[in-house]
């Protein structure tokens, strides 16, 4: 069942067209991955659909909802939560105090205090420090962590990896396999990682120059596929979903 | 001395009640509010309504006064400042300096040029002390003033560290878009503390009547003595500002001791002084901290970039 719709989505810094006729659908339950080089798109995308930029053309449909001209913040009561690339947390306030503030102007649910922490186990002795003193790694997990206390049907994840360490590069994926197995969540993230990206996501799009260049399933689209479209190399768009 | 020492204390308390509604709306909203002054002069005009035409006991009439400020604040920034947001500096100052000229000239076609005061509807409160050792003199006002500073700073400290609504405001505070992305309004918090701090305003200003002549126009010496506080105490700072007052209070009070005319004066050489060694030290932190600034030897390498590792 279809969750979220994108048709046509165009989005620009002023003179500059930074997305271009996007669309894609997601499945409830279904990890999309967007990859795609510096400047390709992605956060622009992702800003886009939370509302955050606002779109040129196109419509974005959230459970069968028209959620085009929502302000971001009815966009997170609608259902949508994103952890934006560099964290984006309160750096004055407490990692509880970050996490309440999603809780209390979000959705009700599934994701309280309790149960970000069973997901996330990595912040149960964070709780009182300052969010603006946390490594990279803990400072990811609080931004996930505060997204899903929004309690949303769609999750997006912005340069998940960016700027971790490998070893909380393994333990961010490891929390993110529970959410993927959990399958109430559906998640969409960008990830510079490609190995990483293929190997979480159900399904890959690939951006080039703001514009979908390659849309389809990791294994049927192969890792040389991807790379050429990633770099726009060869034909510039091929979609096999 | 040490008497104008403990007045000058007690009168930074006024000044803390002034500054907090100015550095609120900084600190959240991201905004200066040239009419400042003005609205605490607006909250002393409401009570002296309410006093003299309505009837009121004078403290009905500050409480009184006090939602119809917060609203006045609430619909001021949905109609007004919102709009000059996002446009650039000087719209802001533009559009608070406009307003601050509209309400002082309404004030003097409603209530006239001559000073008033809300001492004669106070009783004693406004002249009589308490006598301490060592002959100093506690004036019960400004003790009153000091008391109300204090439990007004912590009902808005424990009111934004322990409600839902005070974490919304120091969350857009921290980071607006972030907050937005949390499901937070932000426009709504923006109203929200821009109804608290023009209703300190209004405090504010009720608390000058009490203890000085106000005229219509006495609106932009408060905004003076109001970013002074703020600046000496830290913009943005809750605390900050109380402490700022008090440094500010102390000055004048000290200064007063030399000459009447040194009340005002050694306040501003304080917030120069302030001002001017925040500016050094932000100058000799670029060029390689104070020792470079004081031209001695690097014994300490600079800290390494902080990485974004675990």
């Amino acid at each position: 069942m279809t969750i979220l719709e994108v048709e046509n989505l165009v989005a620009r810094h002023g003179l500059l067209t930074a997305v271009r006729n996007v669309s894609f659908s997601v499945a409830r339950g279904e990890v999309l991955g967007i990859v795609g080089a510096n400047g390709a798109g992605k956060t622009t995308l992702f800003r886009t659909i939370c509302g955050i930029h606002p779109a040129t053309t196109g419509t974005i449909r959230l459970e069968g909802s028209d959620i085009s001209a929502y302000p971001p913040y009815r966009r997170v009561a609608a259902g949508l939560a994103m952890a934006p690339e560099g964290r984006r947390l309160f750096s004055d306030m407490t990692v509880t105090d970050n996490l309440k503030v999603a809780g209390e102007n979000g959705r009700k649910g599934f994701w309280k205090i309790d149960t970000v922490l069973d997901a996330l186990p990595a912040l149960k002795p964070l709780m009182k420090a300052i969010a603006g003193g946390l490594s990279g790694g803990q400072r990811q997990a609080v931004a996930i962590g505060r997204a899903l206390m929004s309690n949303p049907s769609v999750l997006l994840l912005d340069e998940v990896s960016l700027g971790l360490s490998p070893i909380a590069v393994v333990g961010l994926y490891n929390s993110l396999a529970v959410l993927k197995e959990n399958g109430e969540t559906t998640m969409i993230l960008v990830e510079q990682d490609l190995d990483r990206a293929m190997a979480f996501s159900d399904r890959i799009i690939c951006l080039l120059e703001g514009a979908v260049a390659l849309h389809g399933k990791p294994g049927e689209l192969g890792k040389h596929a991807i790379t050429d479209a990633y770099f726009g190399l060869g034909k510039q768009v091929a979609t096999r979903a | 001395m040490l008497d104008a020492l403990i007045q000058g204390i007690l009168l930074g308390g006024y000044y803390a009640i002034l500054a907090a509604g100015l550095s609120l709306m900084f600190g959240v909203v991201r905004f200066i509010n040239l009419a400042h002054g003005d609205l605490a002069i607006l909250g002393a005009y409401l009570v002296l309504f309410g006093v003299e035409i309505l009837g009121l006991s004078p403290l009905a009439a500050v409480l009184a006064m006090l939602p119809v400020m917060a609203l006045a604040g609430w619909i001021m920034q949905r109609l007004l400042f919102a709009r000059a947001l996002g446009s650039g500096v000087l719209l802001p100052l533009l559009v608070t300096f406009g307003l601050g000229a509209v309400l002082q000239n309404t004030m003097f076609g409603l209530f006239g040029s001559d000073t008033r005061s809300l001492g004669n509807h106070i009783g004693s409160l406004s002249w009589s002390s308490w006598q301490m050792p060592f002959g100093i003199s506690l004036g019960k006002l400004p003790v009153i003033t000091f008391a109300v500073a204090v439990a007004a700073l912590v009902a808005l400290q424990l009111m934004l560290s322990f409600t839902k609504i005070g974490r919304a405001i120091r969350a857009t505070s921290s980071d607006p878009e972030a907050a937005e992305l949390s499901g937070v309004n932000a426009r709504k918090v923006h109203r929200a503390a821009a109804a608290i701090a023009v209703a300190l305003a209004g405090l504010a200003g009720a608390f000058l009547a009490m203890r000085a002549l106000i005229n219509p126009y006495a609106g932009p010496t408060q905004l003076i003595f109001a970013f002074e506080a703020v600046v000496i105490g830290g913009i943005g700072s809750l605390w900050g500002t109380l402490a700022g007052g008090i440094v500010l209070g102390v000055a004048q009070s000290l200064g007063s001791t030399f000459s009447a005319q040194w009340f005002q004066l050694a306040g501003h050489l304080v917030f120069l002084g302030v001002l001017g060694a925040r500016l050094y030290a932000a100058h000799a932190h670029h060029h390689g901290g104070w020792r470079a600034a004081l031209k001695l030897p690097r014994t300490v390498q600079p800290r390494a970039v902080e990485e974004d590792l675990p």
